[in-house]
């Protein structure tokens, strides 16, 4: 019988592409022949404003990067900045970054569960999900007033203090969470249907993965141990105790194990946090160094100069976010606006290796490898 | 003895004292067969009628059971719990513009929702209701439901096909692939139970289950059949194409399958035949395994009132497990599910055929 190829244009308006983005898919029937990711259509020119505003007005925007996981895009630049100008940050500061970051993990990965499932076929995860997720942004909302974009992670420290009640609610979370991710295991981890769809599919091995850049939980997913808290150890995870969660096996399900096995790294993280918290009421530090300060009150706190200038020079720095390797690369020149910044986005990065991953394969399972990875578009379009 | 509806109809009318009068009216104009045709199209257009009311029971149901399940509320606004939302839906859905892509084949493209809807009513034709309620107890009633349930991919594929859209194409393709694959299994299966009744009228299907072993456990075919109440759930959920096998228009991946490119009331008539087919698989699941309208009789009801309401609440049970599992599981791939409707759902159909086939001759049951 004459068949012929069928292109499909998978997006960029679609259900499943996360938000806007296209594969370019050559289809023979139902099997992938050829992928093609075409991006960008969620690009806003991020880095070139970068340029364009002053070290602090940028925050803001390193928000909407990865809009599920906002506290480790604030921190990953203001870690750079503190490194590019030298800045000294109080110890309650980190121990606070560090609990909204690891807060932040969790609930991306919830956000992750949920829509893998959504993409699945099944519908509860994502509300079971996004009812946990409620209270972690009650708790954001607590902290900064935002729930979602927080702005709240300042070179030099954190916006506010803890607001009163904050601790006791959190454990409160981290009791229920501990319970409900039991839940989710069994709901998902036992379903043989489940099971079926994400083994053995979208497989990519160890040194592949490294090829192509990977990082976070879609590397370790393939059993490399990498992760940037341990390797290149930042804020106060060296004092922290918990372990890097790496699956061998490289197909959808591990990459699915690793994220799983995190959120319960990530609620151990938290509890030594609140119990190892520095009772130094002091979140910022007021002094720069070279910083000019301006005569203008600051709306938003005392403790930070609106303006200020580094010393001319480079600097790249890297985190763990929960998507993978987060960096930011700072060029300045001396001036209070920097020269070049430059965002290295787990979400781009990773997202390059789908077609890899699913030639051969067939559409539901291009679906599958796809949430796997779990990129964000405004990640990846920056 | 009255058997069906026509004859209640007949039965309820004498009852009254007016059937008489009537009768005479027409036969003085010697067209006494006028009067049987009116009497059937009234039994019919109650059917539909419940019929449709019953699929808008279950879009509220079905959304219900969902909000249920991931601890929400549902509708809530319209009419009391929500009740009337579907009624809202299709007022909404009337209002909407009926779009026909441009390069869709307009006929069909038109033709396909009225076709796709006609089997799914013409399925309730034989099934029983409760005592004498069913509109003809056909002597192939079996194998006409199997027979009307196999014409639903035909009007799936019309859709894809006139939709001139490559997901509505894959989504009505893996339609007729997966309907294909797992009529066999159902068919096999009701065969099984047509081993036993000797019979393929749903009647004397129902009937032969009646009446309990040891006075507690109900003659019901599932307890002779297990497996084959599991292969038949299982290709009815399949043929529905309901998760975990509802790849005909799986949103991840086809945008929406085969109806993609249809909006407004065409839209809508997919969706009630849908809901249409989940009520008659489901009736056809009680009539077969689950004792059909069988129950206990109250004393000073009518049998047939209190048998229509053992039928609905049974009907209801087999709705609430595929509305339960819906919300359970992921979908598995197209081809996981030919695998498994060729590979195990038939061989095991043909070993319960053989093993139902020992169990008649031997003469145990």
């Amino acid at each position: 019988m004459e068949t012929e190829e069928l292109l499909l244009n998978m997006g960029p308006v679609h259900p499943s592409t996360h938000g806007v983005l296209r594969f370019k898919l050559r289809m023979d029937g139902e099997i992938i022949k050829e992928c093609n990711i075409v991006m960008g259509y969620l690009h806003r020119g991020t880095e070139k404003l970068g340029e364009m505003k002053t070290y602090l007005q940028f925050t803001p925007y390193t928000d909407r990067l990865d809009y599920i996981s906002a506290f480790p895009n604030n921190y990953a630049y203001a870690k750079a900045i503190e490194e590019l100008a030298g800045i000294e940050v109080p110890l309650r500061a980190e121990y606070i970054r560090v609990l909204t970051m690891e807060l932040n993990r969790i609930i991306n990965h919830l956000v992750f569960m949920g829509s893998l499932l959504m993409d699945l076929g099944a519908a509860t995860m994502i509300m079971w999900g996004f009812r946990e997720r409620e209270k972690a942004l009650q708790l954001f909302e607590m902290l900064c007033g935002a729930r979602m974009t927080f702005n709240y992670i300042k070179p030099g420290g954190v916006r506010d203090d803890l607001p009163d009640g904050f601790i006791p609610k959190l454990n409160e979370f981290l009791k229920d969470m501990e319970k409900r991710i039991d839940d989710y295991e069994q709901l998902i981890n036992e379903n043989e249907i489940f099971l079926m769809r994400m083994k053995n599919i979208g497989v990519i091995s160890a040194q592949e993965a490294i090829n192509y850049g990977l990082t976070g939980p879609a590397l370790r997913g393939s059993g490399v141990s990498y992760d940037i808290r341990k390797l290149e150890p930042y804020s106060i995870y060296p004092d922290l105790d918990f372990k890097v969660c790496v699956q061998s096996e490289g197909d959808s399900f591990a990459r699915y194990m690793v994220r799983v096995d995190e959120m319960r790294e990530s609620l151990h993280i938290l509890r030594q946090v609140v119990d190892t918290m520095p009772e130094a009421k002091i979140v910022a530090q007021a002094k720069y160094g070279i910083a000019p300060m301006t005569g203008m009150p600051s709306a938003v706190s005392t403790y930070f100069p609106r303006i200020f200038a580094p010393p001319a020079g480079e600097v790249y720095s890297r985190i763990e976010a929960p998507k993978g390797e987060l960096g930011f690369y700072i060029v300045s020149d001396g001036t209070t606006k920097p020269y070049r910044v430059k965002i290295r986005s787990p979400s781009f990065c990773n997202l390059t290796a789908i077609p890899r991953m699913v030639v051969g394969l067939k559409i539901p399972d291009l679906i599958a490898a796809f949430g796997t990875i779990d990129v964000v578009l405004g990640d990846v379009d920056r | 003895m009255i058997e069906n509806a026509y004859q209640l109809i007949v039965y309820v009318l004498t009852l009254l004292g007016v059937y008489e009068w009537i009768y005479g009216i027409f036969q003085s104009f010697g067209i006494d067969y006028v009067l049987q045709i009116i009497i059937v199209f009234v039994e019919i257009v109650i059917l539909f009628a419940f019929v449709l009311v019953t699929v808008m029971f279950l879009t509220w149901m079905e959304r219900k059971v969902v909000a249920m399940v991931q601890s929400r509320y549902g509708p809530m606004v319209t009419g009391p719990r929500g009740l009337l939302q579907p009624v809202m839906d299709g007022v909404k859905l009337i209002g909407k513009e009926d779009i026909i892509p441009a390069k869709a084949d307009r006929w069909i493209f038109t033709l396909a929702p009225f076709i796709v809807f006609i089997p799914a009513l013409l399925v309730f034709i034989p099934l029983p209701f409760g005592k004498s309620l069913i509109i003809s107890d056909l002597r192939v009633g079996l194998l006409y439901i199997i027979a009307i349930s196999a014409m639903s991919p035909v009007a799936l594929l019309l859709a894809g096909w006139a939709s001139n859209n490559k997901y509505s194409l894959m989504g009505a393709m893996r339609a007729v692939a997966q309907d294909i694959s797992y009529t066999i299994p159902l068919a096999l299966t009701a065969i099984a139970v047509v081993m036993f009744t000797g019979s393929l009228s749903t009647v004397d299907i129902v009937n032969a289950q009646g009446g309990t072993w040891f006075g507690i456990i109900p003659k019901w075919f599932i307890f002779i059949q297990p497996l084959g109440f599991i292969l038949f759930l299982i290709a009815s959920i399949a043929e529905m194409g309901r998760i975990p096998f509802d790849f005909q228009e799986s949103e991840s991946e086809l945008v929406a399958g085969f109806f993609t490119e249809y909006s407004g009331m065409k839209f809508a008539m997919f969706f009630l035949a849908e809901y249409a087919h989940l009520f008659a698989v489901s009736g056809i699941i009680v009539t077969l395994f689950l004792g059909g309208w069988e129950g206990p009789a109250l004393p000073f009801i009518p049998v047939q009132l209190t048998s229509l309401v053992i039928f609905l609440i049974k009907t209801y049970a087999v709705i609430f497990f595929a509305m339960w599992l819906r919300d359970t599981v992921p979908r598995v791939r197209i081809d996981q599910l030919l695998n498994l409707g060729w590979k195990i759902m038939v061989p095991l159909a043909v070993l319960n055929l053989l093993l139902t086939g020992f169990i008649v001759v031997a003469g145990v049951i």
